[in-house]
C-alpha cells in the first residue's frame, strides 16, 4: 500500500446503547481504491459516517492526511479533503443541477468554474442540464451528480456508499466504468457495495464487514479467490 | 377609480411592511420548522432602535445630520440590532431545544415575547414615544399621477421594502450561504454531510430574518409615528399570516402574501369598515389553515427518506 490517507485504528460506534461497530481497522492509501462488503445492516454505512464524522466512535482514533480528525466536526474533515456520495445519493431535489454541484463546493467558498468545467468534462450530459431540478433527473443522470458534488470540494478522499444502488442494469456496469475511471485519474476512494463481484473487479483492496467487525480483508485478488467469501456473498 | 387607486397604494405600502416580517417566520420555519413567535418584538425592538438612532442624531426637529443620512443610520442600527439580537436569541432560546419536542420552542418563544415586552416597558418606560415624520420629510415630496397622490414616506416605504426583498431573493439564490439555507431546509442531515455548517447558516437565517423585522420597525414608525412596547403584538400576527397565506417555508410565497394581506385589508378598510382590517387578518389566517395549511406556493410536507 501506497502512504497511508486515512486509517481508523480500534474505533468503536454506538447508537444509543447498541453497539455496532466493534475494533474496526481500516486504511486507504494515496490514490487506491478500496471496496468495503458486507451484508445487510452490518455496519457499511456507519464506517462511513463515522469516518466523516456525522456519529462519533465511542473508542478509537481516526487519522486523515496525517492530521488526528478523532474530534473534528464534519466541516472540518470536508474541509480537510473528505467528500462523500451519500446512500441514496440524497440531492437536494428541489434545487438545480448547477445548484447542487455549488453546494459541494460550500467548504471553499464559492464554487470554482474550473471544477465545474472539469465535472462537466467528466459528466457532459450535465451541462444541459444545469438549470434541471435534481429531483426530476433518472436514477442514472443523479448519480452524476451526486459524483460531480463530491467532486466540487476538490477531495483528496471520496466516500461512495452503495453508488449502483437502485440503478437500472445497464447504468450499473456504466456507474463501476465510471468510478473505475475516477480510480485511475488518481482519486482515492473507499466504496461501499453490495455488488462484491463488480466491486473486487475494480478495486485494489477489500475489507468484509459482518455484525460490525471486520472479518476479512486483502488485495482484490486474494478476496475474489477467497472460498469463504464466495460462498457468503459472491455467489448471489 | 382614483379611490380605489388610492386604497391599493396604501395596501401595497402595508403589505411590503408586512411581507418583511413574513419573510423572518418563513426563514426560520425553513431551517429549523419552528414557529417563532417573538418575532414581532424582535419588529417591536427595530422601531425603537430606529427612534433612539433618530434621537441619537438631534431628534424630529433639529436634525444635526442631513435628514436622508439620518433615515440611513436609523435603518442601519435598527436592522443590526435586531439582527444581533435574531442571534442572540436562536442562540439561547431556541439552540437548547433543537432536539427536544415541538412544542417546547414554542412555549420558549413565547416566554422570549414576553421578556422583550417587559424589558422594553421597563428599560424604555410606558410612555408612546413618536417618530414624528412630517417634522423632517414634508409629504409633498412625493408625487401624484393624475389625481392619485403618493405621499413621500409611503413612497419610500414602497421603493425600501421592494428593494430589500430583491436583496434577499438575490442572498437566498445566490450565495452559498442562501444555497446553504435552502438545502438544509430540504435535507439536513444530507447539508451536514456536504461540511455545512449548519449552525453558522442557521445563525445567518436568524440575522437576516431578525433584520427584515427591524427595518420594518422602523418602517412603521415613519407611517404610523408612535412607537411602544405591545406594538408588535398585531404585526406579528399579521406577518405570520401573511407566512401562512403564501405558504410558511416558502420565500416567494411570504412577498406574496404580505402585499396579498395588505391589500385586503386596506380594501376592507376602505369600502367596508376601518375596524374589518384587524378581523380579516384572522378569518384568513384561520381559513388557510383549516383549508389549505401549505398556503399559496408552499409544498405539501416533503416526504424524507
Ligand atoms: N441512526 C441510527 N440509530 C439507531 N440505529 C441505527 C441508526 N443507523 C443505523 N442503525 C443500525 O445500525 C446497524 C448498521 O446500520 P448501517 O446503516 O451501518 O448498515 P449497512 O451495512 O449500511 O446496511 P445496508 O446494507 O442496509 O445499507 C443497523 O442495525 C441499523 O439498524
Ligand atoms: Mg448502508
Amino acid at each position: 500500500m501506497s502512504e497511508s490517507l486515512l486509517k481508523m485504528e480500534n474505533v468503536d460506534t454506538f447508537y444509543g446503547s447498541i453497539h455496532i461497530l466493534q475494533k474496526v481497522n481500516l486504511e486507504v492509501g494515496v490514490g487506491e481504491l478500496v471496496c468495503l462488503l458486507g451484508g445487510n445492516a452490518c455496519g457499511k454505512s456507519t464506517t462511513l459516517k463515522t469516518i466523516l464524522g456525522i456519529v462519533k466512535p465511542k473508542a478509537g482514533t481516526i487519522t486523515f492526511a496525517g492530521e488526528d480528525v478523532t474530534k473534528v466536526g464534519t466541516p472540518g474533515r470536508v474541509k480537510l479533503g473528505m467528500a462523500v456520495v451519500p446512500e441514496n445519493r440524497r440531492l437536494f431535489a428541489p434545487m438545480t443541477v448547477l445548484e447542487n454541484l455549488k453546494l459541494g463546493a460550500y467548504v471553499r467558498g464559492e464554487a470554482d468554474p474550473a471544477d465545474l468545467e472539469r465535472v462537466f468534462e467528466l459528466f457532459p450530459k450535465l451541462r444541459d442540464r444545469q438549470s434541471q431540478l435534481a429531483g426530476t433527473l433518472s436514477g442514472g443522470e443523479q448519480q452524476m451528480v451526486a459524483v460531480g458534488r463530491a467532486l466540487m470540494s476538490r477531495p483528496k478522499l471520496i466516500l461512495m456508499d452503495e453508488p449502483s444502488m437502485g440503478l437500472a442494469p445497464k447504468f450499473v456496469e456504466q456507474s463501476f466504468e465510471m468510478i473505475s475511471n475516477l480510480h485511475k485519474s488518481g482519486v482515492s476512494m473507499l466504496v461501499v457495495e453490495q455488488n462484491a463481484n463488480m466491486a473486487l473487479a475494480i478495486a485494489d483492496r477489500g475489507y468484509v464487514l459482518q455484525t460490525g467487525r471486520v472479518v476479512l480483508t486483502g488485495s482484490a485478488k486474494e478476496l475474489s479467490g477467497h472460498e469463504e467469501l464466495r460462498k457468503a456473498y459472491l455467489g448471489r | 377609480m382614483d379611490y380605489l387607486g388610492q386604497q391599493l397604494i396604501n395596501g401595497l405600502t402595508l403589505g411590503g411592511v408586512y411581507a418583511l416580517i413574513a419573510l423572518g417566520y418563513t426563514l426560520v420555519y425553513g431551517v429549523l420548522q419552528i414557529l417563532n413567535f417573538a418575532h414581532g418584538d424582535v419588529y417591536m425592538i427595530g422601531a425603537f432602535l430606529g427612534f433612539f438612532a433618530m434621537t441619537w442624531l438631534g431628534g424630529p426637529l433639529a436634525p444635526t445630520v442631513p435628514v436622508a443620512l439620518m433615515l440611513l443610520v436609523m435603518f442601519l442600527i435598527a436592522m443590526m440590532g435586531t439582527g444581533l439580537l435574531g442571534i442572540v436569541i436562536e442562540r439561547f432560546a431556541y439552540r437548547p431545544l433543537r432536539n427536544s419536542t415541538r412544542i417546547a420552542p414554542l412555549i420558549s418563544a413565547l416566554g422570549v415575547s414576553i421578556l422583550l415586552q417587559n424589558g422594553a416597558l421597563l428599560i424604555f418606560s410606558p410612555s408612546i414615544r413618536s417618530y414624528d415624520t412630517s417634522s423632517y420629510i414634508p409629504s409633498t415630496l412625493g408625487f401624484s399621477v393624475g389625481e392619485l397622490t403618493i405621499d413621500s414616506v409611503r413612497l419610500g416605504v414602497l421603493v425600501l421594502s421592494a428593494v430589500l426583498m430583491i436583496l434577499l431573493t438575490k442572498w437566498v439564490n445566490g450565495t452559498q450561504v442562501g444555497r446553504a439555507m435552502r438545502a438544509i431546509a430540504y435535507d439536513k442531515d444530507a447539508a451536514v454531510m456536504m461540511g455545512i455548517d449548519v449552525d453558522r447558516v442557521i445563525r445567518w437565517t436568524f440575522f437576516v430574518g431578525a433584520a427584515l423585522a427591524g427595518a420594518a420597525g422602523v418602517m412603521n414608525g415613519l407611517l404610523l409615528r408612535g412607537v411602544s412596547s405591545g406594538m408588535g403584538l398585531i404585526p406579528g400576527l399579521k406577518g405570520f399570516t401573511a407566512a401562512v397565506i403564501g405558504g410558511i417555508g416558502s420565500v416567494p410565497g411570504a412577498m406574496l402574501g404580505g402585499l396579498l394581506l395588505g391589500v385586503i385589508e386596506s380594501l376592507a378598510q376602505g369600502y367596508l369598515s376601518t375596524n374589518f382590517a384587524d378581523t380579516i387578518t384572522f378569518i384568513l389566517l384561520i381559513t388557510f389553515m383549516l383549508f389549505r395549511p401549505n398556503g399559496i406556493l408552499g409544498r405539501p410536507m416533503m416526504v424524507k427518506v
